[in-house]
């Protein structure tokens, strides 16, 4: 955990006091909404189909159980008691009313929680791998740059009124969970040939109506590099971004029409005109913040303890922990997985309760640390692997014990025209349907790693492109069409969809899923050939004649 | 529209001038970049100050040589939402050390000041009356820095070292 000192809590108490009078002033009429607008984007509240949507930043996704709790406390004083985790490492809240507004915000500021940049057309939340930290292999924990990317980003007097709004996320490890080739800015931790840790960067990945993956403009920026590099991407793209199309206004249309050459020699250029100046990072100033990120003390356990050997009798607790429980870096514990995708249930949503208990049991079994990971799922980063039947006994009773990570059923969806003004379609209608179709857990096994990801519109915050599976909301002539992707991925082989035809009716949806699998299942070589690598080895044409041979 | 300088509202000691109209002698004068390019010399030469309204789509590269004798630049914020001429204002201050008056011009609000001086800007257009007079109490909304920039705030980080500095001196 990273320890907000008097200083931090010093900056988010003015911007709550900032925030106050910017209401203040809009309820009395002395701002105008086109004036408010900017300034609410700037603080994550957005006005949907019913009411203002209020975003809250979690940066890099970890969370300490008091955070959490208050978050709960958020859903249950001044919303309808719910939550929804999004892809982003943020909470949404949907239905606040502007007037407590300021409060909710002074409630979380009191725990180090904010809002600030959630939306508008700046440097968004930094993002990382939600097993920062504890995952094992790690080149060394990504946080401690994300945090400095935060407090960089916070307010930045040059870059608070970019062209369009900018995703920065970071990962350490092999393995991509941060999703970071489909960022603006994607931030690789490696050792170069000469053992130094530094940053392969990335710029103008993104998804939305023109998808790209990102695209390397530097293989390695030393650490003490890290801000300046940055700052120099923000100035080439804060000058040279278009502003004359809402839609060709991200950094990667400004990378797609340089060319990526001449991205990348542009930023050099600014890069050599100021890297040595004030925000070379000395030593002493990134070990402070390193200082100030807390670690467990761990104890040394065994990694077979006799209560795991117990309870592996039950086969309904060994179905979790084979589906839940990842390995540690430390021997003796996990990382826990904890699925907010329940059959029947909308992605990503938590109740104030359930956030509550997660707090307590974050206390008894994991330290106090909750993570949250761009899949919408939560987890328990430390816990010892003999609390593990404790633990899924209390997870089960408050129904978060689903197993069913990273399986068919582990969906991503955007909320959809259920809630959001911007969609053409609903997106929780679609997932909770699929859930119910590979509710046997024994198929949903059989089939393996599969991600179904659902936008309700071309926005892309359900990140359909890069579904295994994708499913894309449209609107023709007044009613809901789907339009289907295969074969797209996040993480360090990122891939775009392909699509596999015509779009398809709401009815029709889970079936031609359903299809699909069934075709995969016909088709893989091996049963542990996943999905994604089958669309590879095959192309969509197997898979466009299943689904439209009987339609 | 009100200007304040000098953390006041203040009469505007320049005159603008349309590019159309005779440049006035021994008077503060404020011309489009267009006109001051035309012919910079001439201008520069002529008794009176000069000012440049310069755009936020133009590199700041062309007006670069001519700073030392420049008495004021202004930039515009054609909308509040767009950020440009921040960086235009940061290049001026901190890579070519320009020293004279540096203006906000445009759709300039309340709610950018503590951006606009943190940029280097010392001037400012200000739209609304209310925000002009609320300018002084504005600038004090915040204490704490992130990012250094030439205005010389300390920032968080180096806050925090001099903190921990002072008081591993006091042990």
């Amino acid at each position: 955990m990273y320890a907000y000192d008097e200083i931090d809590r010093t900056l988010v108490n003015e911007r709550v006091s900032e925030f106050r009078d910017q209401v203040k002033r809009r309820l009395s009429g002395e701002l105008t909404e086109d004036e408010f607008k900017m300034l609410r984007l700037q603080n994550g509240v957005y006005l949907q189909l019913h009411a203002y949507m209020f975003r809250v930043a979690i940066p890099y996704g970890t969370l300490s159980s008091e955070q959490l709790r208050r978050l709960a406390h958020v859903a249950r004083r001044y919303d309808r008691g719910y939550g929804h985790f999004t892809t982003r490492q943020n909470i949404q809240f949907n239905w606040i009313k502007l007037a407590e507004l300021p409060d909710a915000l002074a409630d979380l500021a009191e725990v180090g929680i904010h809002a600030m940049q959630t939306s508008g057309n700046n440097t968004r939340n930094v993002t990382s791998d939600q097993w920062a930290g504890v995952a094992p292999g790690e080149v060394e924990d990504p946080r401690i740059w994300a945090e400095l990317l935060r407090q960089y980003t916070t307010l930045h007097p040059e870059f608070s009124f970019l062209p369009r709004k900018f995703k920065f996320a970071i990962t350490a490890s092999a393995h991509d969970r941060a999703a970071v080739k489909i960022h603006d800015l994607g931030l690789r931790l490696h050792k170069n040939a000469d053992g130094e840790t530094g940053f392969e960067v990335l710029v103008g990945g993104g998804l939305g109506r023109t998808p790209f993956i990102g695209k390397t403009i530097k293989p390695f920026v030393a650490g003490s590099d890290l801000l300046s590099y940055v700052e120099a991407i923000m100035r080439v793209y804060n000058q040279y971004g278009r502003r004359d199309n809402i839609y060709k206004a991200r950094i990667k249309i400004l990378v797609h029409e340089l060319g990526v050459e001449k991205f990348a020699q542009e930023v050099e250029d600014e890069w050599q005109a100021m890297r040595d100046g004030a925000l070379k990072l000395d030593h002493e100033v990134v070990e402070d913040i390193r200082a100030r990120f807390s670690y467990p003390a761990y104890q040394k356990l065994a990694h077979m303890p006799e209560e795991l050997k117990k309870a592996a009798h039950d086969p309904q607790f060994e179905t979790w922990r084979k589906n839940s429980v990842f390995p540690h870096k430390v021997q003796g514990y996990g990382i826990v997985t904890i699925s907010l995708k329940p059959v029947g249930g909308p992605p990503g949503d938590a109740t104030a309760e359930q956030m509550d208990a997660l707090a307590d049991l974050a206390d008894k079994y994991s330290f106090g640390e909750i993570r949250v990971g761009h899949e919408q799922n939560l987890a328990l980063p430390h816990v010892a692997r003999r609390d593990l039947p404790a633990l899924w006994k209390a997870l089960d009773r408050i129904g978060l014990a689903t197993p069913n990570v990273n399986l068919i059923t582990d969906i991503i969806a955007c909320p959809g025209l259920d809630y959001c003004s911007l969609a053409n379609a609903r997106s929780i209608p679609i997932a909770q349907e699929l859930t119910k179709r590979f509710a046997n857990h024994d198929t949903a096994n059989l089939i393996g790693r599969l991600h179904i990801n659902i936008s309700g519109c071309i926005n892309a915050c359900g990140h359909h492109h890069v579904g295994h599976i994708g499913i894309l909301g449209v609107e023709k002539n007044g009613e809901e069409f789907y339009q289907i992707t295969i074969g797209g991925r996040a993480d360090e082989n990122a891939e775009l969809g392909t699509l596999i035809g015509p779009a398809v009716r709401f009815e029709e949806v889970a079936d031609v899923v359903e299809d699909i699998v069934e075709a995969y299942l016909a088709l893989r070589a091996r049963p542990d050939e996943l999905f994604v690598d089958t669309v590879k080895r095959l192309g969509v044409e197997p898979f466009r004649e299943r689904v439209y041979a009987t339609r | 529209m009100p200007l304040v300088k000098g953390g006041k509202i203040t009469t505007d000691g320049f005159v603008a001038v349309a590019d159309d109209a005779p440049l006035p002698v021994d008077v503060a004068v404020l011309i489009s970049s267009a006109r001051f390019l035309e012919d910079p010399e001439a201008i520069l030469q002529r008794p009176g100050k000069v000012g440049v309204i310069w755009p936020n789509n133009r590199d700041v590269d062309d007006l670069v040589p001519h700073l030392d004798r420049l008495a004021a630049v202004a930039l515009v914020f054609p909308t509040f939402r767009d950020g440009r001429a921040y960086s235009q204002a940061r290049l001026l201050r901190e890579r070519y050390l320009y020293r004279g008056e540096l203006r906000a011009t445009g759709q300039v609000l309340r709610d950018q000041f503590v951006f606009m001086l943190r940029a280097g800007f010392d001037a400012f257009d200000v739209k609304k009356q209310s925000d002009a007079e609320a300018f002084a109490q504005t600038v004090q909304r915040y204490s704490v820095f992130y990012q250094p920039t030439g205005d010389g705030r300390i920032t968080a980080l180096h806050r925090r070292m001099q903190l921990r500095h002072s008081e591993s001196a006091g042990t």
